[in-house]
């Protein structure tokens, strides 16, 4: 038990401080990183509070393709010139508004779990009784069955997410020589050859 | 405060939503800043659900979970794409440059 709260107090210090990061690094790619470091230890906590499936789901999803997005998207995008202006430069009426607000909301849920008196048997219709087979099977025992169209709901999700994202940035560039396979198969002999007579000394001028 | 609960775990859920409606105001520099503070609220709630799914015995959170990292990682592959064109079209990404439909 003192192992748990060791590695729970660890990994929670980081979540907040790399979270804190993100919100107050100068640089985007510094907040890129720090994301990274706060998914990799809520990660971790998944992991030790007994979630092992969807703590490496985490480390899969969000640091490898989340994350890694959003630094494409840093990189692509030229935002390093843009210098960092919160308290300097003009008022802002947002920053007071969005800390009370902030504020509020922390305190409600701190009050939440102050006041939370956890009652023993709170689920009735237990389903993690099945204490001998791992996470992932007991996911896999639920997800695939009782929750099937939830599941297709998410693939269909992420597949009109996928065809938005690249509707979105697609464009038709001007000027880029690009291969025409219909072109390309459809011409014959007698429309691409030509045959020309050269004069002596003069050369043969090609249009293309 | 040694015996780890299930408080510990909602605390820790409630600062790093705190810390991510606080990066939403507090942010005037650009909106991929934003989108990562929406990436940490979500965060939070997926730390909520797996904590309650762990200490009630339930494994219904878990596949919550799941369903909010899905819809999590559609929400960033489409803002990013906005963001993108956007930045294509105007040339910046500032939240204070962002007043097209202020008329």
């Amino acid at each position: 038990m003192l192992a748990h709260s060791i590695f729970f107090y660890f990994f929670s210090i980081i979540a907040i401080f790399s979270s804190l990061m993100v919100i107050t690094s100068r640089n985007t790619v510094n907040s890129v990183f720090f994301l990274i470091l706060d998914f990799i230890s809520v990660g971790c906590l998944f992991i030790m509070v007994g979630a092992e499936f969807l703590g490496m789901i985490i480390l899969i999803v969000y640091v490898g393709a989340v994350a890694v997005l959003f630094l494409f998207v840093v990189m692509m995008l030229n935002v390093a010139e843009q210098k960092q202006s919160w308290f300097i430069g003009k008022k802002s009426t947002h920053i007071p508004t969005g800390l009370i607000v902030s504020v509020l909301i922390l305190l409600e849920l701190l009050v939440v779990v102050g006041g939370w008196k956890y009652k023993d048997n709170l689920m009735s219709s237990s389903t993690l009784e099945l204490s001998n087979i791992s996470n992932t099977h007991q996911l896999g025992l639920v997800m695939y069955t009782d929750y099937i169209l939830y599941f297709q709901l998410a693939g269909i999700i992420l597949l009109l997410s996928m065809i938005g994202a690249i509707l979105l940035t697609f464009r038709q560039r001007k000027g880029v020589k690009k291969q025409s396979y219909f072109n390309q198969i459809s011409r014959d002999p007698a429309s691409s050859i030509e045959l020309k007579e050269v004069e002596s000394n003069k050369g043969v001028k090609i249009d293309d | 405060m040694i015996e780890i609960g299930l408080g510990h775990y909602l605390s820790l859920g409630a600062i790093i939503f705190f810390l991510g409606t606080i990066g939403i105001f507090l942010n005037r520099k650009n909106v991929i800043v934003i989108l990562m503070s929406i990436e940490l609220i979500l965060l939070a709630v997926n730390i909520n659900l797996i904590s309650f799914s762990i200490f009630s015995g339930d494994i219904v959170g878990q596949i919550f979970t799941m369903l909010i990292l899905t819809v999590a990682a559609a929400e960033a592959a489409i803002g990013l794409a906005i963001i993108v064109i956007y930045y294509r079209n105007k040339g910046s990404i500032r939240v204070e440059d962002i007043h097209g439909m202020k008329g």
